[in-house]
């Protein structure tokens, strides 16, 4: 049994004790801004945030969510406007879009930790999101918009 | 660059926000296995861990005995009597009497739910009799090789080659052995690529539906919702106007979604559970293991040269399995080889083998990028051997437009030239190198295609504007639709609305494939435009008693054209559309061809390497892409397909490969071990966007998707030897065989 927020909104689960996150988010909770992509922590395409970290959720068990928040890129602001957010379609970020909710959780998350990346640090945070489009020169870009920085 | 020639638009050549952009922030888009329907199923599919293997029986009770179980379906569930390519397509989705490689389907159920599914998937019992199997190309034509399946080959394989040769081509002009004999220098090598995968970050899903009616629906990911439906109807026994396919969102493709794999099952176990919705969504694994990787390629390249470049006589023969079904881009590959270089003796040799892996797809510029790595690889070395600079060899040799290319058709307008001169001046060339650090560079090629394609415009009541479109947008294409169509028009980009719509709406479009969708759809889309303009100049004569003649377009607006027609206000689109159903009804335009006038793209990498002598890990430290994109429309898609292009060429170059063991299992299905490149494995990667205008298209656009994957295999394996001395004719360049490249030089 864990009771923990999802976005600010309370949920209860006491159900198989297998059950990840993503699964949770995507089937059960109606949610599926977060994306599958492989199933082993090695794509980055279903992060989210617990308790303000970046976590994969496909190897997050509902279980041990017990009294945290989560938040997903539904929950990352109301209407798009959070700042990575608004760098990501100033700069064009997408190409096809499927692994974006990560890579922007992901972003998010550093520049929580570290308002003012360097590119080490933004190679460091985000080596674990992989995009296949190849989006990275836009992403890296993006992040030091974010920042407040120049493009 | 022929970019100040150009006529300045007010929206084609900028750089809006996507029309999709929120949505694609805010998790909002709707991918593949982001549908769910009332009443739905989850299915799972049971694969074969042989590589080659006679199915001798197949006992599903047991998972038939599950509550929740709901169908199960095996290759007796599909009709029989197929041949060709459809009977390719229906034993690739579903095994028949043998399973071909590690992973092909055997079986298939739907349950209630997805665990219930993968468990009844468990229990389903397969009883196989494994067969001798093949792996390597070169291996598979050998004289003691197991035959995949007899009588695969088609008319072309002359009598007595090996019983794995299924297509054989052999073209070319000139006198080669006369051209070979005008060298100074003639060089041949054999090169090898191993297969590798498109690596779409979202793995196959659908969600299908199909009565006893014969009556079906599904939603896909995938980049032709036309050829899925085709497919899946042949494959099932259907009439193609029955079934009807939305394609979703699309989490890339790369050529790798242009085909089906198990959308098929969805409709098989629903048609067999009641007309119950079912869900299929691969695992990674599954993406890895059963759908369409590239070919894998053996490749013999012979050059002759003269002491100042000029190329004599060239001669390819190229090798490729593409699985165990016949479709190696083995003729792509020769097509685009050469293309570069003006060549009056040329030979092309070609086999498409089968061999125990899956059946390959597209992958970006098919064919391509494995030719470019023997060919410009091969030119490099020579270059050393003479002493003749690279770029001045490739400027020497480069087509233009009028000449017959290596494969035969003559050359329209193309931009190698001014690629190569913008390369050339380009500051990455001039960067200062250290130890151990090595430049390379090397052209690539691409066609671009143009496929059959249906566009419909409409104009809305307050003068906004909808596009249908039958390509999906997997790289910003709607942008660059909208950009078109907005210019057209002469209205705010932010006033049309691009729809990418299920196969129900539209004629036939071929998919988002050869580089085509903002070519094709895009010229599709501004004839239709063109038709409401004509439309909406009549309405606008009408009312003022003139001659529709006597009226022009422009400013979004229609205008009395000069003084004789009379003065009148203009009467602009939102004035027209307002009242068009008291003046004559819809305003619309609609455009279906084969659009011709397709444009190439050529392109030119340099990249600086440096390789840690002690490990043979190759970083890259610069990377530049110059490519001719005929004319930007919206130049961070184009920017963003160059960059992507060198990304995955990067990746097969130094890390991805399929490894399969003795008994021919895949040993790398999951990103852990088939490793493509992360942010911190690649360096800025800088673009020049050429503009040398294709005159076949409205707005001189050329496809610019796929050219950029081909020129990095080559361009860095060039750039290793430049910065070590050390050679390498087989992929990838991994650090175990560049150390031992290094070693061996002594």
């Amino acid at each position: 049994m864990a009771a923990f927020t999802i976005n600010g909104s309370p949920h209860t689960f006491d159900g198989d004790p297998d059950m990840v996150l993503l699964w949770y988010l995507r089937d059960i909770a109606g949610m599926t801004g977060t994306k599958f992509g492989c199933g082993l922590a090695l794509c980055g395409a279903c992060t989210v945030h617990v308790d303000g970290q970046a976590v994969r959720a496909c190897q997050t068990y509902v279980e041990d969510l017990e009294g945290t928040e989560v938040t997903t890129i539904e929950g990352l602001s109301e209407d798009g406007s959070h700042p990575v957010q608004e760098a990501w379609r100033t700069l064009n970020v997408a190409q096809c879009g499927y692994c974006q909710p990560g890579q922007i959780m992901q972003a998010a998350a550093l520049l929580s930790d570290t308002p003012n990346p360097t590119d080490a640090d933004i190679d460091a945070a985000m080596a674990g999101n992989i995009c296949r489009c190849g989006t990275y020169p836009r992403i890296r870009a993006a992040i030091k918009l974010a920042a407040g920085g120049s493009n | 660059m022929a970019k100040d020639e150009f006529k300045e638009y007010r929206l084609v050549g900028t750089r809006p926000d996507r029309p999709d952009g929120l949505d694609k922030v805010t998790g909002r888009a709707r991918y593949g296995a982001d549908m769910s329907a009332p009443g739905m199923l989850w299915a799972a599919v049971v694969r074969s861990p042989h590589a080659h293997a006679k199915i001798l029986k197949i006992d599903a009770s047991k998972a038939e005995a599950l509550d929740g179980v709901k169908a199960v379906v095996t290759r007796a569930d599909f009709p029989t009597g197929l041949t060709g390519e459809e009977w390719n397509l229906q034993e690739n989705t579903m095994a028949g009497e043998k399973a071909l490689y590690d992973g092909h389907a055997v079986a298939a159920v739907a349950a209630t739910s997805k665990l219930l599914a993968e468990e009844a998937a468990r229990l389903i019992e397969v009883e196989y009799e494994v067969l001798p199997h093949v792996i390597d190309v070169d291996d598979a034509i050998k004289p003691d090789a197991p035959v995949i399946r007899e009588g695969a080959a088609n008319a072309s394989v002359p009598e007595g080659m090996p019983p794995n040769v299924v297509q054989y081509l052999d073209f070319g002009r000139g006198d080669i052995e006369a051209g070979f004999a005008e060298a100074d220098l003639v060089s041949e090598k054999t090169y090898k690529t191993e297969a590798t995968h498109q690596g779409y970050i979202e793995p196959h899903a659908c969600l299908g539906q199909l009565g006893e009616d014969g009556k079906g629906e599904m939603w896909v990911c995938t980049q032709g919702q036309w050829f899925i439906r085709k497919m899946c109807s042949d494959v099932l026994g259907l009439d193609t106007a029955q079934l009807r396919v939305t394609p979703s969102e699309i989490g890339g493709g790369f050529g790798g979604k242009t085909t089906i794999f198990m959308e098929p099952l969805s409709l098989a176990l629903s048609r067999k559970a009641g007309g119950k919705p079912v869900k299929l969504v691969m695992s990674r694994s599954e993406v890895l293991r059963a759908t369409g990787p590239t070919a894998s390629a053996s490749m013999d390249v012979k050059i002759g040269m003269k002491k100042d470049g000029t190329i004599t006589a060239a001669r390819a023969e190229f090798r490729m399995q593409g699985g165990a079904f016949p479709g190696s881009p083995v003729d792509m590959a020769l097509y685009c080889c050469f293309a570069p270089y003006k060549l009056e003796n040329v030979q092309h040799i070609g086999y498409d083998v089968l061999a125990n892996r899956p059946k390959c797809a597209a992958y970006r510029a098919p064919g391509s990028p494995m030719g470019a790595f023997a060919v410009e690889s091969l030119l490099d070395e020579m270059c050393r051997e003479l002493g003749v600079d690279p770029m001045e060899m490739r400027l020497k040799n480069a087509v233009v437009e009028g000449d017959t290319a290596s494969y035969g058709p003559k050359y329209g307008s193309i931009g190698l030239v001014e690629t190569l001169e913008a390369t050339k001046a380009h500051p990455n060339l001039k960067a200062e190198l250290g130890p151990n650090q090595g430049r390379g560079m090397a052209s690539g090629y691409w066609f671009n295609h143009n496929g059959e394609t249906s566009v419909s415009l409409a104009i809305s009541e307050d003068g906004t504007a909808q596009v249908s479109i039958g390509t999906p947008d997997i790289g910003g294409s709607r942008a660059s639709i909208a950009l078109m169509t907005a210019e057209t028009l002469g209205i705010p980009y932010e006033d049309v609305r691009v729809n990418v719509v299920e196969t129900g709406a539209l004629g036939v479009n071929e998919p988002t494939h050869g580089s085509r969708a903002t070519f094709a759809s895009g010229k599709a889309a501004v004839i239709a435009a063109g038709q409401a303009i004509k439309e909406m100049c009549k309405r606008a004569a009408n009312e003022w008693g003139i001659d529709p003649e006597a009226v022009e377009w422009a400013d979004g607006a229609a205008q009395p054209a000069g003084p004789n027609a009379g003065k009148f206000p203009p009467m602009t689109i939102a004035e027209i559309a307002g009242k068009m159903g008291s003046t004559g009804g819809p305003i619309s335009g609609h455009h279906e061809s084969v659009p011709e006038g397709v444009g190439a793209s050529f392109g030119c990498h340099v990249v600086d390497v440096e390789v840690d002598p002690e490990t043979g890990h190759v970083k890259i430290l610069r990377y530049l892409v110059v490519q001719d994109a005929g004319r930007a429309i919206h130049p961070s898609y184009v920017e963003g397909q160059y960059q992507g292009g060198a990304a995955q060429g990067i990746g097969w170059a130094l890390n991805e490969a399929y490894i399969y063991d003795e008994n021919g299992k895949l040993q790398n299905s999951v990103f852990l071990d088939y490793r493509v490149p992360v942010a911190s494995d690649l360096p800025m990667i800088d673009t020049v966007i050429v503009e040398v205008p294709n005159p076949g298209h409205p707005y001189g656009v050329r496809g610019v998707g796929e050219t950029g994957i081909t020129p990095p295999l080559p361009a860095i394996a060039n750039a290793i030897q430049a910065a070590t001395g050390a050679r390498l004719h087989d992929l990838p360049m991994s650090p175990p065989k560049v150390l031992a490249a290094i070693k061996a030089m002594g």
